[in-house]
Formats: structure tokens, sequence, C-alpha cells
């Protein structure tokens, strides 16, 4: 098998804050073949956006990659990089875009200034040509006269066409990877399926990866390859998109497939996963779900389960595949109980 | 026109979309808010300045009949009086222009140099550096700049002007570090910096292209109001007899000529004070509009904001 586009191993991120250390990305391990889309999926706070930015070596302190962590992209190992090396793979390899398309454009650039300003950054196109790219890249994305909505500010243009003008950002360059940190969230749902849409055929198109963060199943379900379930700042299941659907294993997994709705079933309150993501600075021991996991014995409370493998694709970090009869009901019953519970 | 505005601008946004505001319109886009009379009036008193020696009607420092020519109030002759050394003031007053207006304005852009340099490059780089910078600034700002001035100037027997122009500028930039260095900090954690530099922008293409654009109105509208602080201040200096020597003009010193017997010689002091007051409130006038202006939210399409 050949090295795969971005491959993540052993990712532990840790804050040295003075509540404690916060490990919010404790031994995170994923790989990204070139042009495929892989989800990483999860509640806020299970370290899914933390681990995005420490593929681009975005973290600030009291934030720490901490040593013994692993980011090979393209064949080079990006940890130990310096910093001017890791500058020419931002936005020309490796490029991200946001949640928030408001906050994530300068208020007094132009929105075609802030798309040429990429391609000078990496280039030595002139400005006019930088400009050119720039018009270019933003009609690939659906912006109807490019040329003229190109000389417009950001608070010109609606939340769906600024998302738009970050996609141009970040793929005017055309980089072998696209890190997209939930980019639908903060947009109309009619608006998001047209983002969705858009990222689809520019990745045809480019062919370029893509890590989508998301908390979405169903933006999931419709864009992503592969997906990796995050909690508690770990992996803690990994399956191609069908297997994750049609046969979750980790109860968390299952938690969040049956929290969304669905219009097909009857359910008259929406199933949610009860409690909260304890915080990054006092992880249960154990596994750090059982608190919130209805199948939990004993075994979870004191032995930390290992990413078990259960084929060659799937894998799953609990204690289950090694002892499946706790788990005491199947998917749907599940969701009943659940639900009579609240 | 500013009545008029709105109704141009609703013509306007029913017109096809590729139709911007007219050229014409250009100084209503950029002064929309009542700046517009403080640049008339700035540009009116810059001119006049650079007019001086063609619209004076004498020779600001010629004493023609220091007997008989003195203390004369204002007349269709000398339309501001003459001074007690027989001077026309008017004339003195449009040449005196000329030193007060570009003193203000040389040292004010040092000041607004040094100011935003200083205090961007603290914000940006931020831990130590920043500590000991602002700490700096804070010994700096606890000394009164009218004194840190006088002791200044005082270390010249006669000042020469371009020296007084670099005290002037060297003593004025210690607020506006501060108000530079807070806008950077909280500017530098806006999410569109963070973009910038997720796509591979070098630190300073960051602060120049994304942060300090977003401090400009800041200083902007700090050196308008400087200007007129150190156009009072030069008054204040040449009162005192440390600013501009005699006998050149400046319009501190042309107050101080009549100031021992303003009750006699009232316009002497008072056109020269009049031009202050003017100058200064219109700085203010046009700093407050340039701020309204600066702000692209309100730099919509034809205006309509």
């Amino acid at each position: 098998m050949t090295e795969p586009l971005l491959s993540v191993r052993d990712l532990r991120v840790y804050f040295h804050t003075g509540a404690g250390l916060a490990r919010a990305v404790d031994g995170v391990a994923f790989d990204v073949g070139a042009g495929e889309t892989v989800a990483v999926v999860g509640e806020s706070g299970s370290g899914k956006s933390v681990t995005a930015l420490s593929i681009l070596r975005l973290i600030r302190p009291p934030g720490v990659i901490e040593p013994g962590s692993s980011i090979r992209f393209d064949g080079r190992e990006l940890l130990t990089l310096d910093e001017d090396a890791m500058r020419t793979v931002r936005g020309n390899r490796i490029a991200m875009i946001f949640q928030e398309p408001m906050s994530a454009l300068n208020p007094v650039l132009t929105v075609g200034e802030q798309v040429a300003e990429v391609v000078r950054v990496h280039t030595n196109a002139s400005r006019k040509e930088a400009w050119e790219r720039a018009v270019e890249m933003l009609s690939l994305t659906g912006i109807p006269a490019a040329a003229d909505r190109a000389k417009e500010y950001p608070h010109q243009l609606s939340g769906g066409m600024r998302q738009r003008v970050m996609i141009a950002m970040a793929l005017v360059l055309r980089p072998a990877l696209l890190i997209a940190d939930e980019p639908t969230t903060a947009l109309d749902v009619t608006i998001q399926a047209q983002i969705v849409e858009l990222l689809q055929r520019l990745q045809e198109q480019f062919g370029m990866a893509i890590v989508l963060i998301t908390h979405d199943l169903g933006v999931v379900a419709e864009v992503a390859d592969r997906v990796v379930v995050m909690y508690g700042g770990e992996v803690v299941e990994q399956a191609p998109v069908g297997t994750l659907f049609a046969n979750a294993h980790h109860p968390y997994t299952e938690g969040l497939l049956n929290a969304m709705p669905r219009l097909s079933e009857s359910h008259e309150r929406l199933l949610t996963i009860p409690g909260v993501v304890p915080p990054a600075t006092a992880w249960p021991s154990g596994c750090r779900f059982r608190d919130r996991c209805r199948y939990a014995w004993d075994r979870c409370a004191v032995d930390h389960p290992p990413l078990y493998v259960l084929n060659e694709q799937h894998a799953s970090r609990c204690h289950l595949a090694e002892e499946p009869e706790h788990r005491l009901e199947p998917h749907e019953p599940l969701a009943a109980r659940v639900g009579e519970g609240a | 026109m500013t009545v008029s505005a709105p109704v141009v601008s609703a013509g306007a946004a029913t017109a096809p979309s590729a139709e911007r505001a007219p050229r014409r319109a250009w100084l209503r886009r950029v002064l929309p808010y009542g700046g517009r009379w403080a640049a008339i009036i700035l540009a009116v008193l810059v001119l006049a300045a650079l007019l001086a020696p063609w619209i004076s009607p004498y020779d600001p420092n010629a004493q023609p009949d220091i007997v008989a020519l003195k203390n004369l109030p204002p007349s269709l002759a000398h339309p501001f009086g003459t001074d007690p050394f027989s001077r026309d003031v008017l004339s003195r007053v449009l040449f005196g222009a000329r030193i007060s207006l570009s003193v203000a304005a040389l040292a004010t852009a040092i000041a607004m140099t040094l100011g935003t340099a200083y205090g961007a490059i603290a914000g940006y780089v931020g831990g130590v550096l920043d500590t000991v910078l602002m700490r700096v600034v804070d010994a700096l700002l606890a000394i009164p700049r009218v004194l840190l001035l006088i002791a200044l100037v005082a270390l010249w027997h006669t000042l020469p002007l371009w020296m007084l122009i670099v005290v002037l500028g060297t003593t004025g930039w210690f607020g506006l570090s501060r108000l530079v260095r807070a806008q950077v900090l909280a500017i530098r954690e806006r999410d569109y910096v963070r973009a910038a530099e997720a796509l591979g922008a070098p630190g300073w293409r960051v602060l120049v292209r994304h942060v300090l654009p977003n401090v400009l109105p800041t200083v902007i509208v700090a050196a308008t109001l400087g200007i007129g602080q150190v156009i009072l201040l030069e008054a204040g200096l040449s009162y005192l007899g440390l600013g501009v020597q005699p006998p050149t003009a400046s319009w501190g010193n042309i107050i101080q000529d009549g100031a021992d017997q303003v009750a006699t010689l009232w316009w002497v002091s008072l056109f020269p004070g009049l031009l202050i007051v003017t100058t200064a409130i219109a700085c203010t006038a046009l700093g407050d509009a340039l701020e309204a202006a600066l702000d692209p939210h309100r730099r919509t399409r034809g205006g309509a904001a």
C-alpha cells in the first residue's frame, strides 16, 4: 500500500493551563488518502477542532503538540518542519476553512483582495495576475458576476456568499488537502446544501482530499468516504461511512446516530445522549465515555479500552469488541429505552 | 447636498447592479458626515498659508514706522490692525499659518508613525517585549508633556525650527501607542487574522495587511485630534518664548506680541487666537467624519447606509 496523503499518529495536544493539564487531543491516529473525504465527527469538546488546527500547527500557547506525536503529509513530517517551511504548506498544500464566514473575512479588504492575497503570499504572481486568479476562483465557487462581486466588502455579501469566498481563498492554489472546520454550521439549511454540493463539485474538479470536521451526520452521510468518531480527545470509532451508519459499534456512535432527526421514524422527542463531555482536565478513569454509556460495566471503570480492530477497515475503542454480551439490545430498542428514561 | 443624497442612492439602487456611485460623488462618499465643512475650512487655511507671499498685503517682518504706525486698530489699510512694532497683523497671521500648520502637520506625522509602529510591535509580538515597551510608555506618560517639552526645548539656546518639530513629534506618541497596542491585541485574535495565518501569510504580512488596516481609523482620528493639540502646544511654547523664535511669525508668538496689552491691543491676539481655535475644532470635526467614513460598513453601494 502506498503512503497516504496525510498520516496522523499518536497526536497528543495538551494545554498547560492554570486549572491543570487539559489533554484535549490524546493519542489520535488516522489516515487520509489523496482525494479522499474523511469526516471527523464528535461533540463540542471532543478535540476535533484542535486536531484540525494541529495539522496546520496553529495551536497557540498554552497548547502544545506533545513530543512523540507525528503528522506526516506528502511524505514529510510536518511537526519537525521549521516555521518558514510550514508556511509554504499552509494555504498552498493544506488549506483550511472556518465555521464563521463573517468573522473569518477581513472587514476592510474587498473579498477579491483577500483571495488574491493568498496567491501573492505563495507565488510570484503580480498584483494583476493574482487578482485575475482570484476572480476566476470566485466564479468557480459559483459567485455570479464574480468580477464585480470581487470588489465588494464582506459585509455586502450574504452568509452563503461569504462562505464561498472562504472556499475560494482556501482552494485558489489547488491544495492537496482541505480542512473544513464545520463549514456549514453557521448557515441556513438551504445554503448548507449548496455549500456541501459546491465542496463536492470542487473536489471532483481539483481532486483534493477533504478532512471535514462536523457534528452534522447528515452532511457526513452525503459526502464522506470514511468517518473518524472522536470522543474525549480520542478516536473512538473509525469506519467507512456505509459501515458506520449500518453497523456502528461504539456506544457513543450509536448515540450520535440515534440523536439524528429522521423523517421516517415517529419518535415524538429527539433522542439524546445524557450528560456532557467531561472537561479535558479530568477524563474519567478507564473508558472516557463510561459515565454516559448505557452498557458500561465494572471493567469500563478500570480498564482503558484500546482501539480494537474489528476488521480491516473498522475499529472501535470499546470493550464490547471483546465482551459483546454486555450489549443489552440492538440499536432500535436502545432508542426506545433512552426515550422512556428522559 | 446631504438632503439629496438618499434620493440619489435610491435611484442608483434600482439601476443595474453594475452601476456604482458616480465618480463625482467621491467627496460625498469619503466625507459624508458634516466633515466637509471642516475639510473646506482647513483647505482654505492651508491654501492661505501656501499663498501667503502673494496675498499678504505687507512684509510680515517690516517695521515701517515704529512710532506712527504702531498699535493701529483694524482698518481698511490694516484689516487685523498693527502690532507694537508697527507690523501688519494680517500679514503676520498669514505667514504664521505656514509655520503653525506645517509644524503641526509634520510633528503629528512623526508622532503617528512612532506611535503606530511602537504600539503595533508591542501588541503583535507580545510577551516580555510587550511588557517592557508598555512600562516604558507608562513611565513617559507619567511626565506632563508641557514639562517634557520645556525641558527639551531648554536644551537649545535658540531652537531650530526643525528641532521644534522633532521635539513635538517625539513627545506626542505615547498615548497613541497604547491605543494601537490595545487595538492590535484585539484584532490579532479575530478569526480573519487566524484564517490569514492558516493560509500561510507570514507574521509581518498579517500585521501589515490584516491588522494595521483595521487600526488605521484609530490612528487617523488620533492624528486629527493630535494636530489640533500640537497647534495649541506650539502656540503655548511660542507664547512662552520657547517655540518659534521671533521675528519669525507663528500664531502663538503673535498672540504673545499683544498679550501684555490685550485690553487695548485686543486685535493682535484675537485673530491668531481665533484661527487656532478654528483649526483645532475643524481638525476634531474632520477626525470624527473620517472615523465614520473609514468604517467599511458605511461604505456600501451608492452610499445607502
